[in-house]
């Protein structure tokens, strides 16, 4: 990735190389065939237009170049990143911004007295962040609360990491077949391309409100999720590991469990603290909008239901705090695996 | 000390008498550099005893230690885990083939949901715009936020400090949070679905684009301040130009991320299509409430689509 980065960096690493051609004359003019020349130029990573020029015997490359350097506009040898990345990229910038502004044009706004609504707003932050108080839920209970949030981000974590494990060596493009692959890839798009909530909404109803719902809602979306970052993770181990190891005879799950697996373990580490991190995020969601317990319900009703932003504001305070331990010891376990 | 001295005394010419009473030591040939490493604490009989090859665990017993550490680890948190939320394996596997056949019996758009679909479209076009617009606005302020947290700019480190505070506490508020709070204030409103997507983007991609900058411009930077560059012209002329298609990578992750998310919070404060399907769902229309889901899912799979695409070529 990052040798793939310095040729947009393009400017200042390419004028910094630009002389070397000049500097090897002697070398080209001796050995000098177009392919040589052209491989040389390719692993200076430019797109000096030198490549494609005519190396004829009778001509020095430096000459060449002079003439080149004459020739492009404004005396400057052109220089820039390889492909069609960069009109891409203002493309895709420019269709964002387009589509940003239709929509700011477009939205209903319903008469809102905008800086009202602010004002109200700034009033109300500073409400919930300086005066955060307990009136209807009890310190022990809130705790209990955040402690089954927590649960519930660990239980999905847990099932969607196995599944995602074993989902990503059907997909995983250096492992498995590809047509398998191809259909797994499939069914975990649409899995994913439903929102956890409605996930967990769907689940209340066939199965019944309660931590089952929750955490196969859960389960559903961080499988998908986990299946390719898993996938991709085992994608970009080193081949010839495992080319060893099936030339040595070794079975499938030898390969699995003495090759890949100790390859990605860091990757997959933290990928899964990650995934557990957006889960704990995801079960105070749904918790709030879908009912299934937690501290994220009573996040729903100290708002929609007392209107109390202190309450709101003590609850906040625990949350951040909770995430904010949850991703210390994360990062500590990362390092160690690492 | 005495070890000098003898050293000193040994240069001196010694009749075979003093050479005997005071032998020559013995030179140590081992290298310099690797006599450093003799010089430090005093083994004990035990480190010494470990640190024979006979001794020394394997490394796949190591392995098997660790594995099995592991193992109890996750035993342990899931036992704990299912005893809090009285989760039971066995009914969370029941619950699938009574979920299968009743999403293939309710969760079927009929001919009568087909007649709200251009309502629904229109919730979702809407949705998709918020989505895009929340991320074009966060991703353009966390840019230049992110500018004051790196290391490339130079900023004073109380300046860079403040900011990664700032970062982390947008991004540990959830979502949920903002949605209620904003509701108080902007009521049933586009505007509340925009701003706490924006709060929860904004933090999570100024923290994202702070990494990526100092990753990926650092060494452009230093040779545009040799150049003697300003920190302006670095902004436009170094960092931008590299960062810019990590940039645009994170923003079509992020709108994909949004159209979700929006989903959620849509239920949460009745607007978009988040409330379209909270409203067929409570009114136990499951074949409009399908159909939603269905437009949701083809609106989310475009989008990865493009996206992809795009992200080969830039990247």
């Amino acid at each position: 990735m990052s040798k793939e980065q310095s040729t947009k960096v393009s400017t200042p690493t390419a004028v910094a190389t630009a002389p070397t051609p000049e500097i090897d004359t002697s070398y080209f003019t001796t050995i000098a065939t177009s392919a040589a020349a052209s491989t040389t130029f390719r692993s200076a990573e430019l797109v000096v237009e030198a490549a494609a020029l005519p190396l004829s015997s009778d001509s020095s490359l430096a000459e060449d170049l002079q003439k080149h350097r004459e020739k492009s506009l404004r005396g400057r040898i052109k220089i820039g990143a390889k492909g069609m990345s960069g009109p891409v990229i203002k493309i895709t910038a420019l269709v964002l911004i387009a589509l940003t502004v239709y929509g700011f044009i477009t939205f209903d706004y319903k008469n809102i007295d905008f800086f009202t609504a602010v004002a109200k707003t700034l009033h109300n932050v500073r409400v919930m962040f300086t005066q955060p108080h307990l009136v209807y839920n009890s310190f022990p209970g809130l705790m209990w609360a955040l402690l089954v949030t927590f649960a519930l981000g660990a239980l999905a974590t847990f099932f969607g990491a196995i599944v995602g494990f074993f989902g990503a060596l059907l997909c995983a493009k250096n492992l498995a077949n590809p047509i398998v692959g191809n259909i797994v890839r499939a069914i975990v798009a649409f899995i994913r391309a439903v929102p956890t909530v409605l996930w967990v909404l769907i689940f209340s109803v066939a199965a019944g409100l309660g931590s089952v719902a929750a955490v196969v809602g859960l389960t559903f979306h961080s499988a998908g999720y986990l299946v390719k970052a898993y996938s991709e993770s085992i994608e970009e181990i080193d081949y010839g590991t495992i080319e060893a190891l099936k030339a040595s005879g070794a079975k499938y799950w030898q390969i699995i469990f003495q090759a890949v697996v100790p390859a990605s373990i860091g990757y997959l580490t933290a990928w899964t603290f990650l995934r557990f991190e957006i889960n704990f995020a995801n079960a105070i969601a749904i918790g709030a909008a879908a009912g299934a317990g937690g501290i994220g319900y009573d996040l729903f009703m100290a708002s929609a239901f007392y209107f109390d932003l202190s309450e709101l504001g003590f609850i906040t305070y625990t949350v951040i705090i909770a995430v904010v331990i949850l991703e210390i010891v994360a990062t500590r376990i990362k390092a160690k695996v690492r | 000390m005495r070890f000098i001295n003898q050293t000193k005394a040994s240069s001196s010419p010694m009749s075979n008498n003093e050479r005997k009473r005071f032998p020559r030591p013995k030179r140590d040939w081992t290298p310099v550099w690797e006599r450093r490493f003799l010089v430090g604490p005093k083994m004990t009989p035990d480190a010494e005893k470990a640190k024979r090859p006979e001794d020394q665990m394997s490394i796949f017993a190591k392995r098997k230690k660790t594995f099995t550490l592991v193992i109890l680890a996750v035993a342990g948190l899931y036992l704990i885990s299912a005893l809090v939320t009285s989760f039971s394996f066995f009914e969370g596997i029941e619950s699938f083939p009574k979920a299968f056949i009743w999403i293939t019996t309710y969760l079927v758009p009929n001919a009568d949901s087909l007649t709200k679909l251009p309502k629904i479209l229109d919730k979702l076009i809407e949705t998709a715009f918020v989505a895009v617009a929340v991320t074009v606005c966060a991703a353009i302020c966390s840019f230049f936020f992110s500018l004051l947290g790196t290391n490339t700019t130079k900023a004073h480190p109380a300046i860079a400090r403040a900011v990664r505070v700032i970062a982390a506490f947008f991004r540990n508020v959830p979502d949920v949070v903002w949605a209620m709070l904003l509701l108080f204030s902007f009521g049933q409103n586009v505007l509340t679905g925009f701003f706490a997507l924006f709060f929860a983007t904004f933090g999570l991609l100024t923290r994202t684009f702070i990494e990526t900058i100092d990753e990926v411009s650092s060494e452009c930077v230093e040779a545009l301040r040799a150049t003697g560059a300003s920190t302006l012209q670095v902004v436009f002329q170094g960092i931008i130009p590299s960062v810019m298609s990590v940039i645009i990578s994170w923003i079509l992750y992020m709108i994909e991320t949004n159209i979700r998310a929006s989903t959620l919070i849509g239920i949460l404060t009745a607007t978009g299509i988040g409330y379209q399907f909270d409203m067929y769902y409570k009114q136990m229309n499951y074949a409009s409430a399908s159909l939603v889901v269905i437009t949701i899912v083809v609106l989310v799979i475009a989008i990865e689509i493009t996206s992809t695409r795009i992200r080969k070529v830039i990247m």
